[in-house]
C-alpha cells in the first residue's frame, strides 16, 4: 500500500443534514440517551407509575357511608374496613388456593422439564418447547371456557368416570366438604384444576432453564463417586434446579392471587381477592376499599419475592 | 445439563411427561370438537352429532365481528407503541450505564410482574380521575403498558448476542449513526423485533383482566367471549368463536417460534 493520500488541501463537501444530525448526537451521548429514554419514561413512569401511586393514595381516602361519596382526606378508615372477618376470609382463601396451585404445578411440571433437559434429543426438545408454548400463548379466556365444557355435569369428565363405572368415586369426591360442590364446575376442586392448567407453563419453563444449566460433569462426578441415580437426583440435580422451581412459583402464585375471571366462571360464589377488588370498584363504587384490597397482593408478593431472592430464584429467571 | 447422552429415560418419567403433555393439550382438542357439535343447550359429551352449521351462523353476528375488529385495531396500535418504546429502552439500557438503570428495567417489567388486576384498577382510577372517559385509546394505553416488556426482552437479548465490533467497524468506516442503524443494527435485531412484536400482538389480542377496567362499555373479543359465558342460548356460536380465537393466536406463535428458534438454543 502506498502512503495515505493527502486530502487536506482538497475542499471537504458539506455533510448532509442527516450526517450533521448524526454527528451532533454522536458527540452528545448523554443527550441521545435521554431522548431514547424519554418516551418510555413518559409512558411507563408517568402514566403507569403515576396511576399506581394515585391508587395507593386513594386507599387512604374513604367512602362516606351515607352519601356514597369518596372523601378525599387522609384516613386509615378504609384499612380498618379491609380487615373485617369476611374480607380476611377472602384473603386466606385466595392465598391457600394460590399455595396449593403452586405446589401442584411444581410437582406436575418437574418431570416434563426434567425430561426436556436431560433426555430429549435436540429435535424433540424443540417440539416440547412448542408444546409448552402453544397452550401458554393461546387465548386465556377460551381455555377457561373450555374447562367449563370439560367440568360440566354432562361433560367429558363425568362421561369418563361413568364409562369406567366409577361414578361413585366422582360423587364421593364431590360430596367432600370444602373442595366439593354440586358438580366439578361449581367446586373449589374444579377451580383448582383450572388454575393449575392455566398457569403450569409458567412453572415448566423456569424449571427447565435451571435444569439445562446443571453441568453434565457434576452428574458424571456424582456417579463416578458411586452415587446411585436416585441419590444423584436428590443431592445434586434437585438442589441445583430448586431456584427454578422458586422462580416458577413466583408466576403461579402471583397470577393466582390476582385472577378474578377463573373464580367467577368456575367455582361456587365465594369471593377471591380479584373479585373483591372488581366488585368494590364496580357496583359498590368504593374505589378506596378496592385500592386497599390491591395492596394485599402487592404486600404478599413483596414478602414472597424477598424470600424467593434469598433462595436464588432471580438467577434462574 | 446436556442431552447428548445415550441414557434412556426411566419409564415412570416418560409416563409423567406424557401425562403432562396430555393435560396441556386435550383442552385444545375439546375446543375443536365442540365447535362442530349439534347439541345447542348443554356441553354433552360425546357430542350427539357433528355439523358445520354454526360456522355460517357466526357470519351474521355483527357483535362478534365488531369485537374482533376492535381487538385487532387495539393490538395493532399497542404493538406499534410497544415496538418503539421497547426498542428504544432496550438500546438505551444495553449501550449505557446510567443512574437508575436497574430501576428503569424494573419499571418495564413491573406491568407483567404485578397481578393484572393491580394494573387494571390503577389505570381505571387514573382514567376516572382524569375525566377522559373510556375510549379506544384507553384500551391501547393499558395494553401498550404491558406489551413493551415483550419487545424489550427480545431486543435486549438479541443486542447482547450481537457483537459490538460490527457496530464499531461500521462507524470506523465512516457510516453515520443512522446508516449504522439501518445497515448493521436493524438487520441484526429484525427477527427479534418480529418475534417481540408478534408476542406483543398476541398478548394484547388475548388480554382480558386489564381490559375490563379500561374498556368501559366497549367489547374486545376476549370480553365478548366472557360476556357470552352468561348466555347459554348462544353456546354454539361461542364454541365456534373459541375455535376461531385459538386458530388466530396459534398462527403468530408458530411464526414467532420459527424466527426465534435459531437464537433460542
Amino acid at each position: 500500500m502506498a502512503s495515505i493520500p493527502v486530502t487536506a488541501s482538497r475542499p471537504q463537501p458539506t455533510p448532509s443534514l442527516l450526517r450533521r444530525i448524526s454527528t451532533f448526537f454522536f458527540k452528545r451521548p448523554n443527550l441521545s440517551l435521554i431522548l431514547m429514554l424519554i418516551p418510555s419514561l413518559l409512558w411507563l413512569g408517568v402514566v403507569y407509575i403515576g396511576s399506581l401511586s394515585s391508587l395507593l393514595v386513594q386507599s387512604f381516602f374513604y367512602l362516606d357511608g351515607f352519601s356514597g361519596v369518596v372523601i378525599r382526606e387522609f384516613s386509615l378508615q378504609t384499612y380498618q374496613s379491609l380487615f373485617t372477618p369476611a374480607n380476611i376470609d377472602i384473603i386466606i382463601r385466595t392465598v391457600v388456593m394460590a399455595a396449593f396451585v403452586t405446589l401442584t404445578c411444581a410437582v406436575l411440571a418437574f418431570p416434563l422439564a426434567y425430561y426436556m433437559a436431560r433426555y430429549a434429543t435436540y429435535r424433540i426438545k424443540g417440539l416440547l418447547y412448542l408444546a409448552v408454548l402453544l397452550p401458554l400463548w393461546s387465548s386465556y379466556i377460551v381455555r377457561v371456557y373450555t374447562w367449563k365444557i370439560i367440568l360440566s355435569q354432562e361433560g367429558i369428565i363425568t362421561w369418563f368416570f361413568n364409562t369406567l363405572g366409577l361414578q361413585w368415586l366422582l360423587d364421593g369426591i364431590l360430596s367432600l366438604p370444602v373442595i366439593g360442590g354440586s358438580s366439578l364446575s361449581f367446586s373449589f376442586l374444579g377451580m383448582f384444576l383450572v388454575f393449575v392448567y392455566i398457569w403450569i407453563p409458567y412453572m415448566i419453563l423456569p424449571i427447565n432453564t435451571a435444569l439445562e444449566r446443571v453441568p453434565k460433569s457434576l452428574i458424571d462426578a456424582s456417579s463416578d463417586l458411586g452415587a446411585k441415580p436416585g441419590y444423584t437426583f436428590r443431592k445434586v440435580i434437585f438442589p441445583l434446579a430448586f431456584p427454578g422451581v422458586v422462580a416458577g412459583s413466583i408466576f403461579t402464585f402471583s397470577l393466582t392471587l390476582g385472577d378474578y375471571i377463573i373464580p367467577g366462571v368456575i367455582g361456587n360464589s365465594s369471593f377471591f381477592i380479584g373479585q373483591a377488588v372488581f366488585s368494590q370498584q364496580g357496583t359498590a363504587g368504593n374505589i378506596p376499599l378496592a385500592a386497599a384490597f390491591t395492596v394485599v397482593p402487592i404486600v404478599i408478593m413483596g414478602i414472597y419475592l424477598t424470600i424467593a431472592k434469598r433462595l436464588g430464584a432471580f438467577d434462574a429467571l | 445439563m446436556r442431552s447428548d447422552t445415550t441414557e434412556r429415560a426411566p419409564l415412570a418419567l416418560k409416563i409423567a411427561t406424557g401425562a403432562a403433555l396430555l393435560f396441556l393439550h386435550f383442552p385444545l382438542l375439546i375446543v375443536i370438537l365442540y365447535a362442530f357439535t349439534t347439541e345447542e343447550a348443554s356441553f354433552t359429551f360425546p357430542p350427539p352429532g357433528l355439523t358445520t352449521q354454526w360456522f355460517g351462523e357466526i357470519l351474521n353476528r355483527e357483535d362478534f365481528w365488531e369485537a374482533l375488529s376492535l381487538s385487532l385495531r387495539v393490538a395493532a396500535a399497542a404493538t406499534v407503541i410497544a415496538l418503539i418504546l421497547g426498542t428504544l429502552t432496550a438500546a438505551a439500557i444495553y449501550r449505557s450505564k446510567f443512574f437508575g438503570r436497574e430501576a428503569f428495567s424494573l419499571m418495564v417489567i413491573l406491568p407483567i410482574a404485578l397481578p393484572g388486576i393491580v394494573t387494571g384498577i390503577a389505570l381505571r382510577s387514573a382514567i376516572g380521575l382524569s375525566g377522559l372517559g373510556f375510549t379506544y385509546w384507553t384500551i391501547v394505553i393499558g395494553h401498550a403498558t404491558f406489551c413493551v416488556v415483550t419487545v424489550y426482552n427480545n431486543v435486549i437479548a438479541r443486542l447482547r448476542r450481537t457483537s459490538q465490533s460490527q457496530i464499531e467497524a461500521s462507524m470506523d468506516l465512516g457510516a453515520s449513526t443512522f446508516q449504522t442503524f439501518r445497515y448493521i443494527i436493524l438487520p441484526n435485531i429484525a427477527t427479534a423485533l418480529l418475534a417481540g412484536g408478534m408476542l406483543a400482538f398476541a398478548l394484547s389480542f388475548d388480554e382480558i383482566i386489564v381490559t375490563t377496567f379500561t374498556a368501559g362499555q366497549q367489547q374486545t373479543l376476549p370480553i365478548w367471549i366472557y360476556s357470552q359465558l352468561s348466555r347459554p342460548r348462544d353456546r354454539p356460536v361461542t364454541n365456534v368463536a373459541a375455535l376461531f380465537v385459538i386458530a388466530a393466536t396459534l398462527i403468530p406463535i408458530l411464526v414467532a417460534y420459527r424466527f426465534t428458534r435459531d437464537t433460542v438454543e
